[in-house]
């Protein structure tokens, strides 16, 4: 019957919407609406994933059934606690636990989830993250402070921009030029001694690693394109970062 | 200096918003990783890229046991695990040193950046392959 065709069909691809813009690799998305397609018996389904967006086309019982249907993934950013509830409905799904209707209830809750941590703690949680960075790249305790709040304002002002300006290159730029003058400046108030090691540790929350991380995957799991488009992403992002802090360290030596 | 692997692993896993009941759990494969590349490096005196490309190989190979026992995707895991192997450092002097116009070692740094980026993905790549054949030979 077409009208649940529809509605697995609609099911997947929100799985797959969740999932791709939270980070989750292209193959898993890929497989995940495989299996939800399956579960409710829609036997033959292909699916294409890439950053920016999904195909899906499936056939219902009767060879004459078959649906396509695209949508477009617009924003992306790293939740990985939604890639995991995600994964644990299509685990329940596949298990026959659940109607397509309270499948899709449950999928609509983790879409509408708000993040795990306040942006506060985000916050903190950076500033944390570069002061311990710049420890373990053998700074002395007296970089920890510096890198501690150069990391932190970076981080917000990543945020901020993000949110104000979409477009991701120009908000690394931004933050990272602010984090080197920031650490250039502590240094020279005498807040901190080595400006190298406050500055890698203050970058490191910026840094894309996630999403170079599954280009590579994507890459080497036969995803090209999706593998190529979050490698470009990773690759401009990184750039961004580095412009900023180039400028500050051509500037201030 | 041991725990600074940890709770910057951890940190990063807020940012990067894991569950928080694997959150202890992230820190340690990180904290791990980074104990291993260390020990690799300095006590064996490794190359950079071999220790890392080991130190990522066991981290996802930690993860993928994690992710069967915690039913989770082992992605988490794997993610948290490699953060303190990314080349921050290298990468910085690489660009440092072009800013500089010594493009010379600029180039060393960022080859080297390249391939210790690259040994990550192997780590993590040849973990899984081993752990696909095993799951396709106990079927």
């Amino acid at each position: 019957m077409k009208k649940d065709l529809y509605q697995i069909m609609e099911l997947c691809l929100l799985a797959g919407k969740i999932m791709l813009a939270s980070g989750g690799e292209t193959y898993r998305v890929e497989d995940t609406m495989g299996r939800i397609a399956r579960a409710y018996s829609a036997s033959d389904s292909h699916s294409y994933a890439t950053p920016t967006g999904i195909f899906l086309t499936i056939k219902g019982e009767h060879s004459s059934d078959e649906l396509t249907k695209f949508i477009r993934i617009t924003e992306r950013s790293i939740n990985l606690n939604k890639v995991v509830l995600v994964n644990d409905l299509s685990r329940k799904i596949s298990s026959g636990q659940m109607t397509i209707d309270e499948a899709y209830l449950k999928l609509k809750e983790v879409e509408d989830a708000k993040p795990l941590y306040s942006n506060m703690l985000q916050v903190l949680a950076a500033a944390l993250a570069s002061g311990f960075f710049t420890l373990m790249f053998e700074g002395i305790w007296m970089d920890f402070l510096p890198s501690f709040l150069a990391g932190g304002v970076g981080f917000t002002v990543f945020i901020i921009t993000h949110k104000m300006a979409k477009i991701k290159f120009f908000a690394e730029i931004l933050s990272s030029t602010l984090i080197g003058l920031l650490a250039y400046f502590l240094v020279n108030v005498g807040l901190g001694s080595s400006l190298d090691k406050i500055i890698i540790g203050s970058v490191m929350p910026l840094v894309p690693g996630v999403l170079i991380t599954n280009a590579v995957r994507d890459l080497m799991a036969g995803d090209l394109v999706s593998g190529l488009a979050r490698g470009a992403e990773g690759l401009f992002t990184s750039l961004g970062l580095g412009v900023g802090i180039a400028v500050v360290i051509a500037l201030f030596g | 200096m041991v725990y600074a692997s940890l709770i910057a692993t951890m940190a990063f896993g807020i940012i990067f918003n894991v569950p928080k009941r694997v959150l202890f759990t992230g820190g340690i494969v990180g904290m791990f990783g980074w104990l291993l590349f260390i020990w690799l490096s300095k006590s064996y005196n490794y190359d950079a890229v071999f220790a890392t490309l080991a130190a990522a190989f066991v981290v996802a190979s930690i993860s993928q046991i994690l992710a069967r026992y915690l039913k989770m995707p082992a992605t988490i895991f794997s993610i948290a695990g490699i953060i303190p192997l990314v080349p921050g450092g290298l990468a910085y002097d690489a660009m440092k040193h072009f800013v500089t116009d010594d493009y010379a070692l600029a180039m060393e740094y960022a080859i080297k950046t390249l391939f210790i980026s690259g040994s990550i993905a192997f780590g993590l790549i040849f973990s899984g392959i081993i752990s696909q054949t095993l799951k396709r030979k106990v079927q």
